[in-house]
């Protein structure tokens, strides 16, 4: 693969927070290929958030080569190449639903009647017909999460970026939440690169799992998840599902930071009951 | 769906509800109203049964007047011959009106866009904060005469002044409150903005302004009511005749033989404050959509 070709590419980023301050990732090479669902995973304060918005240019490595969609992130950036997505919706609550996914059309000048167009079509994507003049407040959790999703996809970005956008959700719905993503994901074809700290979902939903070790971020080992497509709720009960979680697991701890038990899902405590942990 | 009809049962009431539950507020104000009236008659029973006396101070007819003497009095003519007392002092409350319009207008423009400055220069608002702090530990009455003499004889109309002074009043919790909304704005509101490669300008319209209407508001409500008390007082050295201030020098000249007439225009005076509190309050209903949760 060449890095032309690579949707991101990192090469040596480190990042040092304040003089002489923390250093929060060190010496990250990574590609993303076009198409990939690369998830980062790690311990709380592995900087794979900061990582993230290093690729957004939210924020300036320290030293190392980005390029995104073969630019520098500045100029990726304002040709709008990626949508983000966080923790927390942030949705304006002065907006109506679909005033709040059409906010970056409407900062790039898109007519009222094309953004009309274009909010349709992305609540149809994200199910969430006939709530275009709902407020954000008026919704779930779950819902307004997928409002925010519809947003970061309103240009129909080559890359989305999400930053452990199911984190705040009970299991459940994380859960839907999920097999809807992969869902989007197919159909629009985008790269993903997604921030969690659940090893269960990071597996689920990738086609390659980023493990990263605790302060000073460090990439310790990448896995494959060659699990079948389309993937579903049997996906959780396939073997190769566990296999590949216990893979990740045991990369994790050879990083040195197993710290994820905050937010273990059922089969990870299964397993690791299973593995007498 | 489960989600969707929760969403249902948070929208707005229907108005059959609002207009009940309006009811039920009128019924409360109302009752406090009545006790408060009581209270106050009960301790003038009370205190010229008991001869209650504090150093001078003694209760009755001039100190306490009876609730519907005051009342009684704003229907009797203000003097022999004259017009009713509430008429003149209608008058009076729609020239105080009038300038504290203005100079709550005036002021709170001019904290608003203090604000909007000052939130995007560190070294500006270093600089300039203190001083508009200490503008407001000057006594109003020390700067209401200079205010007159300055805006004096430059063609403008005497109850400009009188804004001018009621606008200095207003205009600081504005600044202040309006800062701090500013500056309230979600981190990742921010970053999603740059994420759309959005500027200053759009950052400030789409995120900062409506993020601090919530504070501006509150700001206002405070404002409002101060811009009256600005207003009647900057009467006093600008010699505009006709205000409120004016009523209130001139019948407390006659206290002692009228003490009714300067809490009756003490009353007028305080319900021109309210009302300039409910059309504040009635503005942020129209303006502000925000979580329930989340107004105040």
């Amino acid at each position: 693969m060449s890095a032309q070709r690579a949707v991101v590419s990192l090469r040596g980023v480190s990042k040092e927070f304040g003089r002489g301050g923390v250093v929060a990732l060190e010496g990250i090479d990574l590609d993303v290929r076009p198409g990939e669902f690369v998830s980062l995973i790690g311990p709380s304060g592995c900087g794979k958030s900061t990582l993230l918005r290093i690729v957004g240019d939210l924020i300036q490595p320290t030293a190392g080569g980005v390029s995104v969609n073969g630019k520098p992130p500045r100029r990726a950036r304002e040709d709008r190449d990626y949508g983000i997505v966080f923790q927390d919706a942030v949705l304006f609550d002065w907006r109506t639903v679909e005033k709040n996914i059409a906010l970056p059309l409407e900062m790039t000048g898109w007519s009222r009647e094309r953004r009309r167009t274009r909010v349709r079509e992305l609540l149809d994507l994200v199910e969430l017909s006939g709530f275009e003049k709902h407020y954000p407040w008026q919704l779930s959790g779950g819902m307004q999460q997928r409002v925010s999703i519809a947003r970061a996809l309103s240009f129909s970005p080559a890359l989305l970026l999400m930053d452990e956008p199911f984190g705040a959700l009970d299991e459940m719905t994380r859960e839907r939440m999920n097999l809807e993503l992969l869902q989007i994901w197919e159909q629009t074809g985008s790269t993903v690169i997604f921030v969690t700290h659940s090893i269960a979902e990071a597996v689920f939903l990738s086609t390659r799992v980023v493990v990263m070790s605790p302060r000073p971020g460090r990439i310790t080992g990448l896995v494959d998840i060659d699990l079948p497509r389309p993937r579903g709720n049997e996906t959780r009960e396939a073997a190769r599902y566990a296999e590949l979680i216990r893979d990740v697991r045991r990369t994790l701890r050879r990083g040195g930071g197993f710290e994820v038990d905050e937010d273990t899902s059922v089969e990870e405590r299964l397993i690791a009951a299973e593995e007498g942990l | 769906m489960a989600t969707a009809t929760a969403a249902r049962v948070r929208e707005q009431a229907p108005l059959a509800e609002r207009l009940g539950s309006w009811a039920r507020q009128a019924a409360l104000l109302l009752s406090v109203l009545a006790v408060l009236w009581g209270l106050w008659e009960l301790f003038r029973w009370a205190g010229e049964k008991t001869s209650f006396h504090l150093g001078q101070f003694t209760v009755n007819d001039r100190t306490f007047p009876h609730l519907h003497d005051i009342f009684g009095t704003l229907g009797e003519p203000s003097r022999r011959n004259g017009p009713m007392l509430i008429e003149v002092l209608w008058d009076a409350a729609l020239v105080t009106a009038k300038e504290a319009a203005a100079g709550f207008a005036l002021g709170a423009s001019i904290g608003f866009l203090l604000a909007v400055v000052l939130v995007h220069s560190r070294l500006l608002r270093r600089g300039f904060l203190p001083y508009i702090v200490a503008s407001q530990t000057v006594p109003i009455l020390a700067i209401a005469p200079m205010v007159v003499v300055w805006l004096g004889g430059r063609g403008l109309p005497s109850w400009f002044s009188v804004a001018v002074i009621a606008a200095y009043l207003t205009f600081f919790p504005v600044t202040i409150n309006t800062l701090r909304g500013l500056a309230s704005a979600d981190p990742r509101a921010l970053e999603l903005m740059r994420s759309y490669a959005g500027g200053r300008l759009a950052v400030l319209w789409r995120v900062r302004i409506p993020t601090s209407l919530p504070f501006v508001f509150a700001a206002l409500k405070i404002s409002a009511t101060a811009s009256v008390v600005g207003a009647i007082i900057g009467e006093l050295p600008a010699s505009v005749g006709g205000g409120l201030g004016n009523a209130i020098l001139n019948f407390n000249q006659y206290y002692a033989s009228a003490p009714d007439r300067l809490w009756a225009t003490n009353l007028i005076a305080a319900t021109l404050g309210i009302v300039f509190f409910l059309a504040v309050t009635l503005a942020e209903k129209l303006v502000v959509r925000r979580a329930p949760e989340n107004v105040a």
